[in-house]
């Protein structure tokens, strides 16, 4: 069992980036074709970063402040001021729902699944008999895509042809209406997007638990720790990166969702999500490629803006 | 086809990186295709293509080349359709064209960046609004000087939903269907139903229903488009077509009083229809209404592509009800077209507008339907020892009605139809029909105005 998933952020971890920055120091001087190697190595991703990140988010970033159909060139693109924004908060209905169902999203992932998703992974981590077929079973519906998750959901839920109230029925409950009734359908869907999220934070933690010293346990033992408290009081704490890891892919994919709205109802009736929007804005023949823009942005700032917090706050401690 | 008008559709996309989304917008002009280089050069010789019609000696035509087409269906049954057509027209006019296919639904979700790249010079499209914005746009090349030759084979009305703003022709319209109330003639023959021809007889019809304990008229509206049929009717039948279709031009408010009537009268029919639309994508509505658990349906007559082949001939339909206005006689009715489209910059346009040409006659569109009886020909038909009784009745109701409308999603910008206009709108009036109208129709014009000018 070897520890070098998890080595718990060491000064030399840092250090890599920074071998990039050689000092002059006695012989250790790149000659003319090492120097053409590291440029070429770090100007090639550092172009594709800039051009496909940085340039298409600051593009969206001026869009957002303009009015245009799609249509046309550039010339044909309106300045409009924060108009964009102001009937985004004022009069465009699905917007404060989507802000509510995404904010649903992330509390139920962060309160339910990824937590359920850690404990599981504690369990498969005591090498239980048929460890490996619990492993296969709970990842499984992360090998599916979105899309296929979405599909299947429908067949379970279907009003009138679905498994769920098929089910029902033989025990003489009237059918419910699961996509379409809008306070329950995104509680319907959150139920199969968590089943996703389950198999994908275990799956992590469970890497991350591998790697965990098991001298660490031996001595929590020792001690006379239950294992309730080796969990929160030793494990837990040596885990830190894969905390970290899992909190930002669980914010994240909060705040991505949409393929299950998209699938079900395109994002209608009850299931508005911000990235689905961006979508029903941009996509289609009279487009409104600033106004999606807007949402973009909003979208942006939501999930980059407590992510860029968090990190820098972690770093600076990990490095003091 | 699952979703004959189904504005967006629910096909999967997934989104591209949030912050790349821009970028594709800016950059993505549009997949390049299989179109074959055109063999002969663009015939200068031969500038009008009228000759169509007559079905040119193929020596003449051979000088045409070839063109190139897009068509929209995905589908077994219609993409066999558009290629009964094409070949048609290949034997008639001589001009070669291969079929480039894209999904129905992707291919409405790109339009914009598809005809702004290198788009096939022929492409199947919609008419109506969603005609007259890539025309607007400068997207398409109008027909004006193929239009005399064909002009005959088209009633006033077809020409005129094949108009853009400038007065120009810009579409071949090939196929039709009506909205109209679907019934199964052996079901209320049993049940000792009769159809109903106004308001009243249909809600004692309906009541009658209910009281066998079945629903009366199916309603499905997942999807987000079809409740925009009930819509159209009810305005049509109370305030009459010009008053429907300025509201959609956004010539007339929504906050008008006449339309906070549709509503109320909407929700006097609600009681009556399948409980839950919300829920319920059309196929699984006409599934509900084809295995008698509805004894109506009110949809486009596609609804029986979801009854099983040998229960076909026992569908039948009668125009939605009269409401007891002076609107009854126009007899208002939605009546969706299918077209053709000339590319902004075709690369053959000879080639291009004798095929057109050619589509544009009864015989081609009869080509076009083949096996498939849910459609008629756009063209006026003077033969039709090959219609079904369906389809002779679809001709004698749209016919009858003195305002044809196309649909919702085709009469008004596309950018208010969508979901995040009138079909998140809609579902919010369904949801809760006991609302403040006066409330409701003010935010439904709040989210018109709120579009930037087109």
């Amino acid at each position: 069992m070897t520890s070098d998933v998890v080595e718990p952020a060491t000064p030399t971890a840092p250090a890599v980036g920074v071998a990039a920055v050689p000092k002059p120091k006695g012989r250790l001087r790149l000659s003319r074709g090492d120097k053409w190697v590291l440029a070429l190595l770090l100007g090639i991703p550092a172009f594709v970063h800039i051009f496909l990140v940085w340039v298409p988010t600051l593009a969206s970033v001026v869009l957002s402040f303009t009015s245009w159909n799609g249509i046309g060139g550039l010339d044909r693109i309106k300045f409009v001021g924060i108009d964009n924004y102001r009937v985004l908060v004022t009069t465009y209905p699905p917007f404060w729902p989507a802000i509510e169902h995404n904010l649903i999203w992330l509390g139920v992932f962060m309160l339910i699944a990824t937590p359920i998703g850690i404990f599981f992974a504690v369990l498969l981590d005591k090498e239980i008999r048929g460890t490996r077929f619990y492993q296969g079973a709970l990842y499984l519906p992360v090998v599916l895509s979105l899309a296929i998750i979405g599909f299947i959901a429908q067949l379970f839920l279907s009003t009138d042809q679905g498994l769920v109230n098929g089910v029902l029925a033989k025990v003489g409950v009237a059918p419910v209406d699961w996509l379409g009734n809008s306070s329950l359908n995104l509680w319907a869907v959150l139920v199969f997007a968590s089943w996703r999220q389950v198999g994908y934070v275990m799956i992590l933690y469970l890497a991350g638990l591998k790697g965990v010293d098991p001298t660490l346990r031996e001595a929590a033992k020792v001690d006379g720790a239950t294992e309730v408290q080796t969990f929160f009081r030793v494990i837990f704490p040596v885990m830190r990166p894969i905390n970290i890891v899992v909190l930002v892919i669980t914010v994240i994919e909060s705040l991505r969702a949409f393929d299950l709205a998209y699938i079900i109802n395109r994002g209608l009736n009850g299931l508005e999500l911000l990235s689905v929007l961006v979508t029903n804005n941009i996509i289609g023949e009279a487009s409104r490629i600033g106004f999606g823009s807007a949402i973009a942005v909003i979208l942006l700032v939501v999930a980059v803006g407590p992510i860029i917090v968090y990190l820098t706050r972690t770093l600076r401690e990990e490095t003091r | 086809m699952t979703d004959p008008i189904d504005p967006r559709g629910r096909s999967m996309r997934t989104l591209a990186g949030l912050a790349t989304v821009a970028l594709l917008v800016v950059a993505c002009s549009s997949s390049t295709t299989s179109s074959a280089p055109s063999a002969a050069a663009p015939s200068a010789a031969a500038p009008s293509a009228a000759a169509s019609e007559a079905a040119p000696s193929a020596a003449a035509s051979a000088a045409l080349g070839a063109t190139t087409i897009r068509s929209n269906e995905h589908e077994k049954v219609p993409a066999a359709s558009v290629k009964a057509m094409v070949d048609y027209c290949t034997t008639k006019t001589g001009v070669t064209a291969p079929v480039a296919i894209t999904n129905h639904n992707d291919f409405q979700d790109q339009f914009n960046s598809f005809m702004q790249g290198t788009p096939e010079d022929i492409v199947k499209w919609f008419t109506g609004e969603r005609l007259r914005f890539p025309a607007r746009n400068g997207l398409l090349t109008a027909i004006d000087d193929l239009w005399p030759s064909i002009a005959a084979n088209y009633t006033d009305g077809m020409t005129k939903a094949a108009q853009g703003d400038d007065g120009k022709q810009y579409a071949v319209p090939i196929v039709s269907y009506p909205w109209v109330v679907l019934y199964r003639k052996s079901f209320f023959q049993e049940k000792g139903y009769t159809v109903p021809k106004t308001w009243d007889e249909f809600v004692t019809l309906a009541k009658k229903i209910q009281a066998d304990g079945l629903i009366p008229l199916a309603f499905a509206d997942k999807d987000g488009w079809p409740a925009m049929g009930t819509f159209d009717i009810l305005n049509m039948r109370m305030n009459g077509y010009q008053f429907h279709a300025d509201l959609l031009a956004g010539k007339q408010k929504w906050t008008d009083p006449k339309v906070q009537a549709v509503f109320a009268k909407w929700a006097e029919l609600l009681p009556y229809t399948q409980p839950d639309p919300l829920g319920r994508t059309w196929q699984e509505g006409a599934q509900a209404w084809a295995n008698n658990k509805a004894a109506m349906y009110f949809l486009g007559t596609f609804a029986s592509q979801q009854v099983p082949a040998e229960n076909l001939a026992d569908v039948d339909f009668f125009p939605f009800p009269t409401l007891g206005t002076q609107y009854d006689s126009e007899l208002g009715i939605d009546a969706p077209v299918d077209a053709w489209i000339l590319s902004k910059a075709p690369k053959n346009l000879p080639a291009a507008e004798a095929m057109l040409g050619c589509f544009a006659t009864p015989e081609a569109q009869l080509a076009f339907l083949g096996e498939d009886h849910s459609q008629i020909p756009a063209s006026k038909v003077t033969d039709t020892s090959s219609f079904t009784p369906q389809q002779s009745k679809m001709a004698e109701i749209i016919g009858a009605s003195g305002g044809v409308a196309q649909f919702l999603d085709r009469d008004t910008r596309s950018d208010f139809a969508g979901a995040q206009g009138m079909q998140a709108l809609l579902q919010d009036f369904i949801k809760n029909p006991s609302q403040d109208l006066a409330a409701y129709t003010a935010k439904i014009q709040g989210v018109y105005d709120s579009l930037p000018p087109q």
